[in-house]
């Protein structure tokens, strides 16, 4: 940035300085004056459309607006002259003949300027008001109280590029309109609630005057949901979070999506888990195939105290270690955990059962990413932070679908291409996203690399190699030249289903553009080839040297709020705390010391992965397993089968927060702690460390995790004595380098600080790889690779394609978001997305019923009808215990990464079925005091 | 367990929606084809949202929800931008799932002042019940036809001076179009010296510094109403960095002006010379014409010749000139209002600084011209500025053209020297008042220039003349008002045209048009508030719409209380 110009001009008779193009509001506002305003916030563009700011500047015909105007050397500006005042209280006096009775908002600015001007009650006659629009479950629209500012629709089309929000009609008639001046519950909006946020009057605001209660307190806090990392502040009242707003955070700007700002209201949902359950004597039998309720959870247990609870939990569990080994145990720890919870788990796992099987659901969504990441630079996490594509001239997103999973970060990307960026988009499924695309490759499901290779191969052979880069800061070329010449755009075109004209494009666009960004989700790495579509996307940054400066590189796109924390804590089977494997013998004897551990006691075997560890139930390897916050009875592919494993088990321990479909195969049942129930660090998408902080208690006898992982650890013969969480985070620094120069209270005083971050006093790196790569000889790796064909095709007898994932409105299994009031009435009802051409073949109508089934399950479901599917494929979201997706989902593994291929497998569909019922929770329905 | 408190229906309607569908409005994939069927080859640019708009109007008589959700998918917009365009524009009729199409033709009646106080209520009131259901009869603001009032249009043809029974006839014959005649076509234009001019530019006989010189000296200022002088817009916008733009505004829509149609219909490629020397001087790349959507005989005009322009350009790569088309909303004739519509969005005014000459169409350095500044381009040239200064009279300089309407013996554009008083007009034009009519007021600068009593008809009529008394001559609309009217009633009209008008995008203008309407319809004015109200709308609108429409309310107070008592 260049430093602006300066000018002096004359404020109210007194001389002072503004920068070159500073609103005049700002000056005076930084002078200590208050102009009233309406149509100006923070953030958004400037509008001048109120016209409350209005100034006198001398020589001029008319006021201008101080939110627009800028000063001039010299200028002479009244802010309050006489004419000035006049028009600043007509205007609000105007604004206030049309303003409802009644309040919606305990902040409604135009009263507060009213009161502050001395503006009495209007004398003009009202307008004839509209009426309410409740048609939405989590806005109120009361455009009784609409002043037509536009801070929403800026909000809306400037800030999350949601383009719902349109201002209609004209003069007197303008109106605020959803679509086409649609019920605001049957529009396109995704419910961000950008426009409540926005909204100075109270015409845009929470459902059920839900933010008219004052709040006891406000405690600032991230999102417990995506790997976006979203700041946000929870307003509590007698120990109930209200209403959630965004805070101005690193990775957020104050922006939430749907779950962060609506989802929160799970954790006061009353099958919360409160007491410690011991499996009943006589409950029935374990099996893998079963039907459950929460609300029936005493016919199969019973409540038991902490005590009891935790000798029965560690004593079998010690019991299976004594008897048979560590090995015959595995931890699951969760990435919806902290970082402290994450570290002390896998410390557990490592030192109390005494293997490495500790694993978590990285496994299941960006394992093979992270294995490619690490063998080709070094490093497991994302080289730019996602803003950077506000930095980039062209980025690439494939595989990715953020404006559902990561609707945050889409935000940005989309405000990069209203600034001119072109974003490529690579997916089968045709997204929001594309719309405001410059190129759309909806390629083949399954046929990554040849689409990936052909471009290689572009760049290759047409000269768009990075040379200098590619000799200075890689190894490996020659190979990846040999092996991408037979891929040729011509040749794969009829494979990926692409035409060779536009590979060759995007190709080029990538290659020659001044900054090329390439962000990727699960679509690039839940597949058998997984790690090989992550090394194509490698090469392709490598080969063109769009890596190692702001607006390039690689940014897998992280699934769980604290996904890349857990890993950099450890918490999977071949690697200690930052990234150090368990392997090599040097990192197992430092943290034998760190840990004060005899030498030899860390196994140097690598543990099993995820579903491996299912495997080795089936084999009667693992008897016992400790699962903290997962549920891999719902996620895991095949879950049929998972579900029989974790029956199978001798002896489980379940930690959560709801009876899930895991926790009701469990023998013990310890209730734990919702995200805003604890205090811990999380690490985002973007390498930021940020502090979540607890906003309310954890209700009944539910306890804090790390304190029950503590219990459990110390009833397994470990000597642990952390008092405060940060005792934890303090003993991870120093066995983390990355993280080392992050205190406990700068994270409380900075809410958020980037690592790597190496020493007190470090601004932390967000954009890493600058000068060399974290591997030997500093020289990333190029690795190329062949095309391998998905573990299952569709055939005859199984014709379609099945792909899973998320949907907007719901997180992974369902067990939170099912349970927000607003995300469930939301969403209520399990759909299955196909081509409405293809449900025309079917016979099925939109909204009818379907049944699918693939060789290992089948489930029925409601027909959505979705342009944006590709012919031939169902697309479904793992979200619905009534409709479990993962019963169909194939567990073929990615050989490197072990991660399952759930974006793959054959189906078929019938029409009709039994309509999936939703039980005690879930499927939009009301939880009134009469259900009992 | 806690208290079960959560009670967030998902309502069936809802659900069964959810089930079937992704959020919000589906396309209707046979829409989508029609849509695409209609576009052809068109650009999907977003600047052609409003032709598109146009095209499926034409088409199908109305803009259906299922229409423009196919066009927003089609252009790549979201559907609340499409709709918010849509619905900004008075000429697109927008029918939601439903609700029932208007009929088939509608014919649409002139409440301008001048129309009215011909007795456009009249038709108004009898037209429904003469023409039957078949036919939609709406009042449209000022067409721009005041010399033939009182004004219709029957689909797209217009019937002046109209009767119901005339219109009537028409609906009946079904003449539905207009197609001009008797206007100067291009070779007859070429045939009388036409183009050589421009020849002459562009063979370097002339440089553009002189042509340039030739403007300043001869004096012509902006006929549009501003009266930025003409020569010094041209120099200011050269010295931009290209690419630079010409936005021509044809959008004649202040009540009481019909001058640049008349000329347009009688001898458009003097008009087309003035545009191209201007590019040539200027160094323009690409022109726009925006022309009011009443003007359908224009645009037929202009299209045609424009064809046949291009077809035998006198410029060998003459810059292109691309025609738009208006939808029936009066603030487009403001500069930045117009750039804003050409770009395909609603015409909000924008704030300024920065300027239009700076940062103008499409964010690039613009010349912005009306029509007839452009008009005259050749004739300063060719005859020199020392013949177009050397008219004007009562110490004015240079020609206008005065649209003259009301209560005259014969309205029309009449050509004369700028500074005639509106009694030498009157009298020496227009043949004297109209039989048994006095003269009582005049407007002399259209709806937003005020009101001013006989008793100051000898007051020289240009730019800058009628400040002192509070009025402005803006585009030399005059509207000549006798003792059968009241300028009470003439107030009424035009405040309701300017609340019909008002963009709505600041509250002086859109409440405070909404306000005074309804303040001056009450039989007793409240003066302190209507004086409130007026110096807000002055002193605070963004544009000229809102800081001019208190003028009349002002007028009537200041120079006629005895109506008021």
């Amino acid at each position: 940035m260049t430093a602006r110009e300066t000018v002096r001009f004359s404020l109210n008779g007194r001389e002072v300085s503004a920068l070159q193009g500073e609103p005049i509001l700002e000056v005076a506002r930084r002078e200590g004056l208050q102009i009233p305003h309406l149509c100006h916030a923070p953030g958004l563009q400037p509008a001048g459309n109120c016209r409350a700011c209005v100034v006198e500047i001398a020589g001029e015909r008319t006021l201008a607006a101080s939110c627009c105007r800028s000063a001039t050397a010299g200028m002479q500006v009244r802010t309050d002259s006489e004419r000035a005042l006049k028009s600043q209280k007509l205007v609000l006096e105007l604004l206030q003949s049309d303003m409802p009775e009644a309040e919606h908002t305990r902040h409604n600015e135009v009263d507060h300027w009213s009161a502050k001007l001395g503006v009495g009650k209007p004398r003009f006659a009202a307008r004839t008001q509209p009426a309410q629009d409740l048609s939405h479950p989590a806005i109120a629209v009361n455009l009784d109280a609409c002043i037509q500012c536009t801070r929403c629709l800026r909000a809306c089309r400037d800030e999350q590029v949601n383009d719902v929000i349109g201002l209609a009609f004209r003069g007197e008639h303008a109106k605020i309109v959803f679509d086409m001046d649609d019920p605001m519950g049957a529009s396109t909006c995704v419910a961000c609630g950008e426009c409540v946020q926005a909204c100075p009057t109270g015409a845009l605001m929470p459902a059920r005057d839900a933010a008219l209660a004052v709040p006891d307190r406000s405690v600032p806090s991230v999102c417990p949901y995506c790997g976006v990392g979203c700041q946000l502040t929870y307003h509590v009242k007698d120990d109930k979070i209200l209403y959630v707003e965004g805070r101005d955070g690193p990775a957020n700007q104050g922006r939430l999506c749907v779950k962060g700002r609506y989802g929160f209201d799970y954790a006061h949902h009353p099958q919360r888990l409160t007491k410690p359950l011991i499996r009943r004597q006589d409950a029935p039998p374990k099996s893998g195939d079963f039907v459950m309720d929460p609300d029936r959870v005493m016919e199969v247990f019973r409540e038991a105290s902490w005590d009891e609870a935790l000798d029965f939990a560690a004593g079998r569990l010690r019991e299976i270690r004594d008897t048979h080994g560590g090995k015959a145990l595995a931890g699951f720890g969760s990435a919806k955990g902290s970082n402290e919870e994450a570290y002390l788990f896998q410390k557990l796992v490592r030192t109390g059962f005494g293997s490495n099987n500790v694993d978590h659901c990285t496994r299941l969504c960006h394992a093979s990413s992270v294995v490619a990441l690490l063998e080709g630079i070094g490093s497991g996490a994302v080289s730019n932070p996602v803003r950077d594509v506000l930095q980039a001239e062209v980025v690439i997103v494939i595989g990715a679908n953020p404006t559902v999973n990561h609707p945050v970060a889409a935000s940005f990307i989309k405000n990069a291409v209203r600034r001119g960026t072109k974003l490529v988009v690579m997916d089968p499924r045709r997204s929001d996203l594309s719309r405001h695309a410059h190129r759309v490759l909806q390629f083949r499901a399954d046929t990554d690399v040849a689409l990936l290779n052909a471009l290689l191969h572009v760049i290759v052979t047409e000269g768009l190699v990075d040379q200098a880069f590619v000799d200075g800061r890689t190894v490996g070329y020659d190979e990846l030249r040999a092996n991408v010449a037979g891929y040729s755009p011509e040749a794969m075109a009829p494979v990926c289903g692409i035409d060779a004209g536009t590979l060759r494009e995007v190709a080029r666009l990538y290659a020659t553009s001044r900054a090329s960004m390439i962000l990727w989700g699960m679509g690039v790495s839940q597949h058998v080839h997984g790690t090989d579509n992550a090394r194509c996307l490698i090469a392709l940054a490598l080969l063109t040297g769009q890596i190692g400066r702001p607006g390039t590189g690689l940014h897998p796109l992280r699934g769980q709020n604290n996904v890349q924390g857990a890993s950099d804590a450890g918490l999977i089977p071949m690697m200690l705390p930052d990234y150090q494997h368990v392997s090599r013998p040097e990192v197992r004897e430092r943290f034998e010391q760190a840990w004060q551990l005899a030498p030899g006691t860390l196994a140097p075997e690598v543990g099993l992965t995820v579903v491996e560890v299912m495997h080795a139930i089936d084999r009667g390897e693992v008897r016992g397993m400790y699962i903290e916050g997962e549920n891999p009875a719902m996620s895991d592919p095949d879950a049929n089968h998972a579900r029989a494993a974790l029956a199978a088990l001798e002896h489980l321990v379940v930690q959560d927060i709801f009876l899930t479909e895991t926790a009701y195969l469990a023998d013990v049942i310890l209730p734990a702690s919702a995200f805003p129930e604890k205090t811990g660090s999380f690490t985002n998408t973007d390498r930021l460390v940020q502090m979540g902080r607890q906003a309310v208690p954890p209700p009944g006898d539910a306890r804090q995790d790390l304190w029950i992982i503590q219990q459990i650890g110390q009833r397994l013969g470990l000597p642990w004595r952390y008092g405060h969480v940060s005792e934890v985070f303090d003993e991870m620094r120093r066995t983390m380098p990355s993280i080392a120069g992050i205190s406990w209270q700068r994270l409380e005083r900075e809410h958020a600080v980037t690592y790597p971050c190496m020493h007190e006093g470090d601004a932390g790196q967000p954009v890493v790889f600058t000068e060399t790569f974290p591997r030997e000889g500093g020289k990333a790796r190029f690795v190329p690779v062949d095309i391998i064909p998905a573990a299952e095709r569709p055939d005859a007898e199984f014709p379609m394609v099945l792909i899973t994932g998320r949907q907007l409105e719901h997180w992974h299994t369902g067990s939170m978001t099912r349970r927000a009031g607003v995300l469930d009435a939301l969403e209520p009802d399990p759909t299955a997305q196909l081509h409405p051409l293809d449900l025309d073949a079917l016979g099925v109508q939109p909204g009818g019923l379907l049944t699918l089934e693939s060789r290992r399950g089948r489930v029925s479901l409601w027909a959505r009808a979705d342009e944006g599917t590709p012919r031939g494929a169902v697309f479904v979201a793992f979200a619905y215990y009534e409709a479990a997706i993962n019963k169909l989902t194939h567990a073929a593994l990615d050989p490197f990464a072990k991660i399952p291929e759930f974006k793959y497998c054959a189906v078929r569909a019938r029409p009709g079925g039994e309509a999936p019922r939703p039980g005690s929770y879930g499927g939009g329905q009301v939880l009134g005091p009469g259900r009992h | 367990m806690n208290a079960r408190t959560i009670a967030i229906v998902a309502d069936d309607e809802h659900r069964r929606r959810r089930r079937a569908l992704p959020k919000g409005r589906a396309v209707d994939p046979a829409a989508l084809a029609e849509v695409q069927q209609l576009l052809g080859s068109a650009s999907r640019a977003r600047d052609q949202l409003i032709e598109h708009l146009h095209l499926l109007q034409d088409h199908f008589g109305h803009l259906s929800a299922r229409h423009l959700a196919a066009l927003a998918r089609e252009t790549g917009l979201s559907q609340a931008e499409v709709f918010e365009v849509a619905s900004f524009y008075h000429h697109f009729d927008l029918v939601k799932e439903g609700e029932s199409a208007p009929p088939g033709l509608t014919v649409r009646v002139c409440d301008g002042l001048a129309c009215e106080m011909a007795g456009a209520q009249d038709l108004l009131a009898r037209l429904p019940g003469l023409l039957g259901g078949g036919v939609r009869v709406v009042a449209a603001p000022c067409i721009g036809r005041c010399e033939q009032a009182p004004a219709a249009v029957v689909g797209q043809h217009p019937v002046a001076p109209a009767s119901a029974e005339t219109v009537a006839e028409a609906v009946r014959a079904g003449r539905r179009t207009h197609e001009p005649s008797g206007f100067i076509g291009l070779q007859a234009y070429r045939d009388g010296g036409g183009y050589a001019l421009l020849q002459a530019c562009l063979a370097g006989e002339r440089r553009a510094e002189d042509v340039i010189a030739a403007l300043e000296d001869s004096g012509l200022r902006g006929l549009g109403g501003a009266g930025f002088v003409t020569g010094r817009k041209w120099r200011i916008v050269r010295a931009e960095p290209a690419p630079r733009l010409l936005a021509v505004n044809i959008d004649e829509g202040e009540p009481g002006t019909f001058k640049d149609r008349v000329y347009l219909e009688r001898d458009p490629h003097r008009f087309l010379e003035g545009v191209l020397i201007a590019a040539w001087a200027v160094g323009i790349v690409k022109v726009y014409v925006y022309l009011r959507d009443e003007y359908h005989g224009c645009r037929a005009l202009l299209q045609a010749e424009l064809a046949a322009l291009r077809a035998d350009p006198p410029w060998p790569g003459m810059p292109e000139i691309e025609l738009r088309r208006g939808a029936g909303a009066y603030i487009c004739g403001e500069e930045s209002a117009m750039i804003e519509s050409i770009e395909g969005k609603r015409g909000l005014p924008r704030l300024r600084p920065p300027y239009v000459a700076q940062v103008g169409l499409f964010g690039r350095p613009t010349l912005q011209h009306n029509f007839e500044t452009l008009h005259w381009v050749r004739d300063i040239v060719e005859r020199g500025s020392a013949w177009f200064a050397s008219q004007g009279r009562h110490g004015r300089q240079g020609l206008r053209s005065f649209s003259v309407s009301g209560r005259v013996r014969r309205p029309g554009v009449k050509l004369a020297p700028a500074g005639i008083t509106v009694r030498e007009l009157i009298d020496e034009h227009c043949g004297g008042m109209a039989e048994g009519h006095r003269f009582y007021a005049y407007l002399p600068g259209g709806a937003s220039g005020g009101i001013l009593p006989a008793a100051l008809g000898d007051i020289p009529l240009d730019f800058d003349t009628l400040q002192p008394y509070g009025c402005f001559i803006g585009s030399a609309g005059v509207i000549v008002l006798s003792d059968r009217d009241s300028a009470v009633g003439a107030a009424r009209n035009l405040m309701r045209f300017f609340q019909h008008e008002s963009c709505g995008q600041c509250t002086p203008c859109r409440n405070g048009t909404a306000k005074a309407a309804a303040l001056v319809a009450q039989p007793r004015w409240d003066l302190e508030l209507l004086a409130d109200l007026s110096q807000v709308m002055r002193d605070a609108s963004i544009c000229g719409l809102g800081q001019a429409a208190p003028n009349p309310v002002d007028c009537v107070i200041r120079y006629f209380p005895e109506e008021l008592r």
